[in-house]
């Protein structure tokens, strides 16, 4: 099963590989633990930058590092998807208006206001 | 709230993420495909090779038959080709509505193709040779490097691939305006092949060439090259929409594109070329060449026998001197007696020497008729300054051309052979630091694959990729862009995506970016995943012999993590099929997947031809574009047409080579049940769209 999830992860970083020389641009990070099903905060994907050694130069990540700190996250199961009544639930909370919708604008206020 | 928005941010975030990831899979999928479709070449190489080397044929007839897909087919000496593709005879109806072309040209001309050309019409025979004779005459004296300066026009825009794209260049125009004197304009080849309108472009862009000598510049590309073109969709163009002089006219066009340049430089400081470079790239041994007799890069490897000896071309590969071979070259085998058909080696053997001959009385003829005065040409005026001979080998200005026209920068420091395109290198940034630095330039513009934006830099941005033909893989795949340069030579781009479908990819405000994102992934996306489906399906028998290594037991059932590992192992594209497999695999149950229900299911989506056998269909699917590409050169005076016989011939031949049992009935079924068959003979345009996956409409 580990080796599958190992695999599974280097796909995924390769993708975002651009040079093909097993590192990627750190601020890909978050997307690439997204696409692997992950549903981090901003602030929870900085916590895990923290944990995998970035190098300095123009801040890049490479796969030997990534891979073992991922490869936890995958097994102990973090970051589970949002049930959706919830994500319905928020929308509604910030929908003052019941319009059926909210603005960027408005997403950048409470987030900023917190 | 605050948790609330939080919520939403996260969820937002993963799902642009996924997009994102999704996007570049599909990216990663077309350019893979692509990739080995270049491969194809070499897999044509490979059957070609066979055939000199491995095949014994069975009787006379069948070594007849080959011989001639060796032997090149009618060439002209430059000279004749002015009387063979004579336009003078060619009267234009009164019913003709299409613009009339005279010379020398005015820029009223250029509206007026223009124009008509937005309105779909067809510019009369006559005047594309007349206008083809007209540029020809233009480019012979131009030099291989082309020379500009940013102090006649201020600004200098390079366009990059355009491949038929007529829609781009119409939007280029649009938006940074038709060349003039104050507006120059470079493009840098691949004008042609894959969009439909080559030939459109090519009228337009040799047209404005006539007009603004000064300002407008052409590169030659590698798509520039007929044996490219028979395979990538140009000679199939032009035999369309000119059913009675389309030969001519292709004829013309493949001398043409010989004589365009094969360079430009800006202010003696950036040097635009189609391809790349190599380490061993040396640009005053180009600037020095006979850039004409480059007909066609594409030839056989080097085989080692044959060492010392002049290479044999495969189909009407370089001509040897300085002109082309002479005309109706005989198929009777000048040696004395056929060999006996049963020795393999004999065969091959013969084979060489006969098409060794028949080189040798080209260039014999030749060289008599030499003295006939022609016309001297900048880079031949160059080398008769020099008193010494050129130092250089045929085979190592052969080298030069073809690594300009078909390298790839690479992330990794050095060079080395280009595998996948079969051609030209692939250079690091030391390879680019040491070109710069040996011949004082500041950067290198190319173009040749394909960016996301149109347009990327790479090695320390010393090397610009431009690249214009937008949507080029799908609609909504890609941008095209330009680039200006100023005095400063900096640059500045502008992107642009041509799209007719406009309306699938606009969105309401209400259903917002995220839809909008979507939808056009999904789009794009869809066609991807169509083209891999079929990949997949094209390599049934192998995937299966896959699957069954892992499936000891017989189940019928392998794991996923298996599944991916065969299937990578099977059709090496380096994709990561991990990712892929929810769009590929829908029916897993318990992570099992039922491997040869999942194949079955892969063969319903194509276009089945139920009583033909699944192997022979394979056979098909996998070498498409190598058949086509056979068929045009059996097809030799471009009609569509090849008689049952050939066709029958061609099947044996390949079937040998494939290793697949053919019998002749099985043939008989082929050209039966798709009813193609024209009075004996085989259209074989609607033989290769039978085999097409049925594709929506946009």
């Amino acid at each position: 099963l580990v080796a599958e999830i190992e695999k599974k992860i280097t796909e995924a970083f390769e993708v975002f590989d651009r040079e093909s020389n097993k590192t990627v641009d750190v601020r890909e990070i978050g997307c690439i633990v997204r696409s692997l099903g992950c549903f981090p905060t901003e602030a929870e994907v900085q916590e895990l930058l923290e944990k995998i050694e970035v190098e300095e130069p123009g801040g890049f990540v490479h796969l030997e590092h990534f891979l073992p700190v991922m490869t936890k996250v995958l097994l102990d199961r973090r970051f589970r998807p949002i049930p959706e009544d919830v994500i319905l639930h928020a929308f509604e909370a910030l929908d003052e208006n019941k319009c059926g919708y909210i603005t960027k604008d408005d997403l950048v206020k409470h987030l900023t206001e917190g | 709230a605050f948790k609330a928005a939080v919520l939403i941010q996260q969820w937002y975030r993963r799902h642009v993420a996924r997009l994102e990831m999704r996007r570049r899979c599909t990216w990663r999928i077309f350019q893979s495909i692509e990739y080995s479709c270049e491969q194809d070449q070499i897999k044509l190489h490979n059957f070609f090779s066979y055939l000199m080397d491995q095949f014994t044929p069975s009787s006379s007839k069948e070594r007849d038959f080959i011989s001639r897909m060796f032997i090149s087919g009618e060439s002209y000496k430059e000279a004749e080709l002015e009387k063979y593709c004579d336009y003078e005879s060619i009267e234009v109806p009164d019913s003709y509505t299409g613009p009339h072309l005279s010379f020398p040209l005015l820029p009223d001309h250029a509206t007026a193709l223009l124009e008509a050309f937005q309105q779909k019409q067809q510019l009369h025979a006559r005047y594309v040779l007349n206008l083809l004779h007209e540029t020809r005459k233009h480019l012979k004296q131009l030099p291989n490097i082309s020379h500009v300066s940013t102090c006649y026009s201020e600004e200098i825009t390079v366009c990059g691939d355009l491949h038929g794209q007529l829609d781009d260049l119409f939007l280029i125009f649009y938006k940074n305006g038709l060349p003039s004197p104050s507006k120059s304009y470079v493009f840098n080849g691949d004008f042609v092949d894959r969009g439909k309108q080559s030939l459109e472009i090519l009228v337009i862009l040799f047209t404005f060439l006539l007009i603004y000598p000064k300002e407008v510049h052409l590169n030659r590309g590698n798509h520039e090259d007929h044996m490219v073109n028979l395979r990538y969709g140009f000679t199939k163009e032009v035999m369309q929409k000119y059913k009675v002089h389309g030969k001519k006219i292709l004829r013309m066009f493949q001398n043409v594109f010989c004589w365009l340049p094969l360079a430009t430089l800006i202010d003696q400081k950036v040097l635009i070329i189609h391809g790349g470079i190599s380490d061993t790239t040396d640009l005053d041994m180009l600037e020095k060449i006979q850039r004409n007799r480059f007909v066609s890069v594409l030839r056989l490897k080097k085989r080692k026998e044959s060492s010392g000896k002049p290479q044999i071309q495969a189909i009407n590969g370089e001509s040897e001197s300085g002109t082309d071979a002479a005309p109706r070259l005989s198929l009777q085998p000048q040696s004395a007696q056929a060999p006996s058909t049963a020795n393999r080696r004999e065969f091959s053997r013969w084979l060489r020497q006969t098409v060794q001959e028949q080189i040798d009385t080209c260039r014999r003829l030749v060289d008599i008729s030499e003295s006939e005065p022609e016309e001297l040409t900048y880079s031949s005026m160059v080398s008769l300054k020099d008193t010494d001979e050129p130092c250089w080998t045929r085979q190592e200005e052969w080298k030069q051309v073809l690594d300009i026209l078909w390298s790839d920068p690479m992330p990794q420091e050095g060079c080395r052979e280009n595998k996948v395109r079969g051609g030209g290198c692939y250079f690091g940034p030391d390879v680019t630091e040491k070109f710069l630095e040996k011949y004082s330039l500041q950067f290198l513009i190319r173009s040749h694959e394909c960016k996301q934006e149109g347009y990327e830099f790479c090695h320390s941005r010393k090397v610009l990729t431009i690249f214009s033909a937008s949507n080029y893989y799908e609609i909504g795949s890609n941008r095209g862009a330009y680039v200006k340069l100023g005095p400063d030579l900096i640059p500045h781009f502008v992107q642009y995506q041509a799209n007719k479908t406009a309306h699938l990819l606009t969105m309401t405000q209400r259903q917002g970016f995220l839809v909008a994102l979507f939808a056009k992934i999904s789009r794009v996306e869809e066609s991807a995943f169509r083209a891999l489906r079929e990949k997949l399906f094209a390599h049934t028998s192998a995937l299966i012999s896959a699957f069954k290594s892992y499936d000891r037991d017989n189940t019928g059932k392998i794991t996923l993590s298996n599944w991916a590992t065969a299937v990578e192992s099977v059709l090496r594209l380096g994709l990561p099929w991990r990712m892929l497999r929810p769009q590929l695999v829908r029916s897993a149950k318990d992570s099992m997947l039922e491997y040869k229900s999942w194949l079955d299911d892969l063969a319903m989506e194509q276009r089945s031809q139920e009583h033909i056998q699944s192997s022979l269909l394979e056979v098909i699917y996998r070498n498409r574009s190598n058949l086509e590409t056979i068929f045009r050169i059996i097809d030799r005076d471009h009609s569509g047409l090849i008689s049952f016989e050939e066709f029958q011939q061609t099947w044996k031949l390949f079937s040998s080579h494939m290793n697949i049992e053919l019998t002749d009935d099985g043939i008989n079924d082929l050209v039966r049940s798709i009813d193609f068959n024209k009075d004996g003979n085989i259209d074989f345009n609607e033989f290769l769209e039978a085999f097409r996956l049925v594709r929506q409409c946009p």
